[in-house]
């Protein structure tokens, strides 16, 4: 496969949150590297709280990187830890190549109002202000003239649909109306990297699907670095570029979505993921190999097509598939065995449990 | 296989709980003080040649201080005078007109039409009872009061909410200023700033900060996680963050503080009033009690009943939200309009001193002057129903009152009862209490029984005669097994001090006249809260009586009891449960209505009846909240004491009032300090109580 490594926007290096009454002690002697299970164990014992556990993991410039894990895996401390809510207790996280741990307050401050989003589970809403005035909040924070705020802020609501609300309360609106708020607030000041915070579960199932359909939209649309945390596995699956799996503080699991089905790490990850059916989260990039010579077959479907929509036209006698490549890479070669294979492991996945 | 299970069960090992062992040693030591006390008659009344002369100690080094510190408070005193003569020369001068329009324009605001007509009514009401001068002085108290305890509440709450630390120190402090009875300090107040006007303004600032203190905490608390890190995510500043996001966020429960401050603030310059030098609202009840002029004090104590609900209504109108949304009225009186009224009110006001300089516009006389009749006819009432009155009393007084103060023991005699009790009686009575325990025992556990051991011998020997060495080790060891160690020490510590202090008569009398409100408060306001929780139309019917009762301001009750019963310990009681009969109602209700719906439903699907389900299974489960329903009562029966006293007691509140009279700040503040400390270590040993329940 030929993809063009794409800039890093993020990265995060062995990033400890530790809760308890003297977490620094643990963390004093730079250059010394510790067993992080090792560590974590001895955290545990002296009654320490490791929140999150030595994560690392980098985000490219307009992916989506979800990460994933049960209430209590430590994944809302370590967004938390992105954006310097939580004070990281160990590590560095480079934001365009400089540490965020090393800003000032005031450096700090200038970040959050130019350079990040946060959407938050309970919406965040200011319960005083309109929806015009919540939306327009961070740009009067930063003292910008009311004209210039609303008429921004104006824009951002019709982005999220919710046009002609604008002198509506918080408590008036409903809970998927609630959080298009809350994400035209985050997107008001224009931030290239944005934290959502399982943005969409305290929704009903059914607006929750909408909300996903409309967050997939805005980001075909505006292409911003993405942080994505949440504990419904099929909301992960559907959004993620990439996705990390946490338990107990630790990442145990980054890749992308197909990786993890196909090649989970461990017993955990394969049974977090047992119901996840395959041909939905693979795609077709996903098993397309070079075509190494061979004349492109005729029937051209784009990398990101999912097994499952293949399976008609495998039916009618099709045998090979010729994968769009991304701009001028050339196109690449799946064949129906491959997807077939997929088929059969699925098949015998399903037989044993 | 019969065998070892027979073997088991023929040697019944009784297992001694840990707990019950020192109330065994408590039962003995009880039992040795009981039989000693006619040899050793120390052991009931502490001798006098042992107390201790703290509050003189206390005079002196108040004398000392006060002398050099004086005149610095005579200068802050002389500088509040400024601001308070123009407040109430403001008010005094404002024509009434001005002031019914701006007042209405307010009510209008803050919740509609309604509001607005019953403000004008009420005011007109004072206009015409003649009170309008004395309810403007009393008014323009309040306005300067409010904004000091206000600004001082907000800054102490933030400073509680921000610092961990300070925190427990804080709300120490709020604790002594909201349970010491205010005529514990207003007299080193007194000898500080000097005889005025200045007192009262103080100690309602005093009294009415806590309410403020504690509701901008809670608001700042309270603030969700997700709005602070919002705030937060767009960059704002500390200071941003902090007036931008956490405060508004929490106003709503901050101006819950701001309704209560208020009304605390009322409340206590009405109190004030008995130092009198002030010619406000509570100075015409208080001389109108004491000159026996019902009628006045009917119509002045209605003013002031006016007064509070309308001041109450129009701030918790601001304070929360209608859940119908606001009234028509509210949506059309904008924030514009609300200025334009009050502009509008402005110039009323002085094109009316202008024109007519000199034209008092007050009606002549007023109703007050013309209640000869309604006087003659209330005491005609009072004196036609005699019988009823004068037999409920006695009948309370020889039934309930005697008995737990001097005991069945001291009230058994020709004197009282008309009969004595034979030696047989006597031990039929021990035979009784003996057996229940027993039942008990048997039947239930140790703790009822032991329960109504206690009782029993305490309804014998009376408040009165029950010795201290085993009241405060009694008290001390209930501390310590419901809440530790810590308050075990408080509980002995703050007994010994008392008793010390030569104030264990005092003491005593307080605990029983409180001991009786409670359980009537319990037992009356109990049953009314179970019919509020069964039919739609007691609640609603209760619910506005217990609104008028909780807004009034506690020197209200005074008048009806003293009225109906004069002055003595049963009109003390009466006023006391008026004030602290409304906890009892309203939690008791609504622990009934929130008892969970699946195990009520499961309850009556067995089959139970309804007065089974109520007792078995709703009361039960409704017990922590009725719990902190007794806290309460038992909070507004000890900070009603020391108004009762004006109605004649011989417990800590007369002991508070009398040093007030002689100006002794030693002896005030230590009987002061003593009522707050039954408040707190009550407090304290029910939360203790509720807690242990919920965790196990």
């Amino acid at each position: 496969m030929n993809i063009v490594t794409p800039s890093i926007k993020l990265a995060c290096r062995n990033v400890w949150k530790v809760y308890g009454r003297r977490p620094a002690y643990y963390f004093d002697s730079r250059g010394y590297i510790i067993e992080p299970d090792a560590l974590a164990e001895r955290l545990r014992a002296e009654a320490h709280l490791p929140a999150v556990v030595d994560a690392t993991f980098e985000v490219a410039t307009g992916e989506i990187f979800v990460i994933m894990g049960l209430s209590g895996s430590g994944k809302s401390t370590l967004v938390r830890c992105l954006s310097r809510l939580v004070e990281p207790s160990a590590g560095e996280i480079l934001l365009d190549g400089q540490d965020l741990l090393k800003a000032s307050g005031k450096e700090l401050i200038e970040l959050r109002r130019h350079a990040m989003g946060m959407v938050f589970q309970n919406f965040g809403l200011l319960p005083h202000l309109t929806i015009l005035g919540n939306v327009a909040f961070p740009l009067k924070i930063q003292g910008k003239p009311v004209k210039e705020r609303e008429a921004r802020a104006r824009e951002m609501i019709a982005l999220v649909g919710l046009e002609g609300r604008e002198a509506s309360f918080p408590h008036q609106l409903s809970g998927g109306q609630q959080q298009r708020v809350g994400i035209a607030r985050s997107l008001a000041v224009g931030p290239e990297l944005w934290f959502l915070d399982e943005p969409f579960s305290a929704l009903d199932p059914l607006i929750r699907r909408q909300m996903q359909d409309e967050f997939l939209r805005l980001q075909r649309m505006l292409k911003k670095t993405i942080v994505f945390i949440t504990h419904d596995m099929a909301e992960a699956f559907r959004l993620a570029d990439r996705l990390a799996i946490m338990r107990a503080g630790k990442i145990v699991q980054i890749g992308r979505p197909a990786d993890i089905v196909l090649n989970p790490a461990d017993d955990y990850v394969a049974q977090f993921t047992e119901d996840m059916p395959l041909l939905r989260v693979i795609t077709a990039g996903d098993l397309a190999a070079p075509l190494e010579g061979a004349a492109a077959p005729d029937e051209t479907i784009t990398a990101d097509t999912s097994l499952e929509e293949l399976i008609p036209r495998l039916a009618s006698g099709v045998r090979a598939f010729s994968v769009a490549g991304e701009g001028d890479a050339p196109p690449a070669l799946l064949t129906a065995a491959s997807v077939l294979a997929v088929l059969e492991r699925e098949q015998k996945r399903r037989t044993r449990s | 296989m019969t065998a070892p299970a027979a073997s088991f069960r023929s040697s019944p090992r009784v297992a001694v709980e840990p707990a019950l062992l020192p109330w065994c040693a408590f039962v003995v030591l009880s039992a040795l003080c009981l039989v000693l006390k006619a040899d050793f008659p120390w052991l009931v009344t502490f001798p006098k040649e042992w107390t201790l002369p703290l509050a003189p100690t206390i005079n002196a080094a108040t004398d000392a201080v006060v002398t050099v510190v004086q005149p610095a408070f005579r200068a802050l005193s002389a500088v509040l005078d400024a601001p308070m003569r123009g407040a109430r020369l403001v008010l005094v001068w404002l024509p009434w007109p001005a002031v019914m329009l701006a007042v209405a324009a307010l009510a209008l605001k803050s919740s509609g039409i309604r509001l607005a007509a019953f403000a004008l009514l009420a005011l007109a009401y004072i206009l015409l009872a003649g009170y309008w001068p004395q309810s403007m002085s009393t008014l323009s108290l309040v306005l300067l009061a409010v904004p000091i305890s206000t600004g001082l509440g907000f800054a102490l709450g933030v400073l509680g909410h921000g610092s961990a630390r300070l925190r427990p120190a804080l709300l120490g402090a709020l604790d002594l200023m909201q349970t010491v009875p205010a005529f514990a300090y207003l007299i080193p107040l007194l000898l500080l700033f000097g005889f005025g006007p200045v007192v009262g303004l103080i100690a309602s600032a005093i009294y009415a900060t806590p309410p403020m203190v504690r509701n901008t905490m809670l608001g700042l608390d309270r603030v969700p996680s997700d709005i602070g890190e919002a705030g937060l995510m767009s960059g704002c500043t500390r200071r941003q963050q902090f007036w931008q996001v956490e405060v508004p966020t929490a106003l709503p429960q901050i101006l819950v503080g701001f309704n209560q401050t208020t009304m605390a603030a009322l409340s206590m310059v009405i109190v004030a009033a008995i130092i009198g030098g002030f010619e406000d609202i509570g100075w015409e009840v208080l001389s109108s009690m004491r000159k026996a002029e019902f009628g006045q004090s009917i119509l002045s104590g209605l003013v002031i009943a006016l007064l509070a609900i309308l001041i109450d209504r129009l701030t918790i109108g601001f304070a929360k939200q209608r859940p119908s949304g606001p009234t028509a009225a509210m949506i059309w009186m904008t924030g514009r309009r609300l200025v334009m009224a009050l502009l509008l009110a402005a110039v009323l006001a002085i094109a009316i001193r202008l024109i007519w300089p000199d034209g008092s516009w007050l009606p002549v006389g007023g109703l007050r002057m013309q209640v000869g009749g309604i006087n003659q006819w209330l005491l005609g009432l009072v004196r036609d129903y005699a019988w009823f009155f004068d037999g409920l009393r006695n009948g309370v007084l020889y039934c309930l009152l005697l008995p737990l103060r001097i005991g069945i023991s001291g009230a058994a005699v020709p004197a009282i009862w008309g009969f004595s009790f034979s030696p047989t009686a006597n031990a039929a009575y021990f035979v009784a209490v003996l057996l229940a325990t027993a039942l008990l025992l048997h039947r239930v556990s140790w703790r009822p029984a032991l329960a109504v051991l206690v009782a029993g011998t305490l309804l014998y020997t009376g408040f009165l005669g029950f010795p201290w060495p085993v009241f405060i080790l009694g008290i001390a060891l209930l501390a310590f097994q419901v809440a530790g160690l810590r308050l075990a020490l408080f509980a002995a510590a703050g007994f010994l001090l008392i008793l010390v202090n030569g104030l264990w008569g005092a003491l005593i009398q307080s605990l029983y006249l409180c001991t009786l409100a409670v359980l009537l408060c319990l037992v009356i306001g109990g049953a009314l809260g179970v019919w509020a929780a069964y039919s739609e139309r007691a609640s609603r019917a209760l619910r506005s009586v217990c609104d008028a009762l909780q807004t009034m301001p506690q020197f209200v009750f005074l008048i009806p009891a003293l009225m109906f019963f004069k002055v003595g310990e049963f009109t003390a009681l009466i006023a006391i449960m008026l004030y602290a009969i409304v906890p009892p109602i309203r939690y008791v209700e609504h622990g009934l209505r929130h008892v969970r719906a699946d195990i009520v439903e499961a309850v009556e699907q067995m089959g139970a009846t309804p007065v089974q389900t109520l007792l078995q299974a709703k009361l039960p489960l409704a017990l922590p909240v009725v719990m902190l329903g007794l806290n309460q009562t038992i909070m507004a029966a000890l900070s009603m004491l020391a108004i009762a006293a004006l109605v004649g007691t011989r417990d800590l509140g007369q002991a508070v009032y009398v040093a007030l009279g002689k100006a002794d700040a030693g002896m005030g503040l230590i009987a002061g300090l003593s009522i707050a400390f039954l408040a707190i270590l009550a407090d304290r040993l029910i939360q203790a109580a509720v807690a242990g329940r919920a965790t196990g």
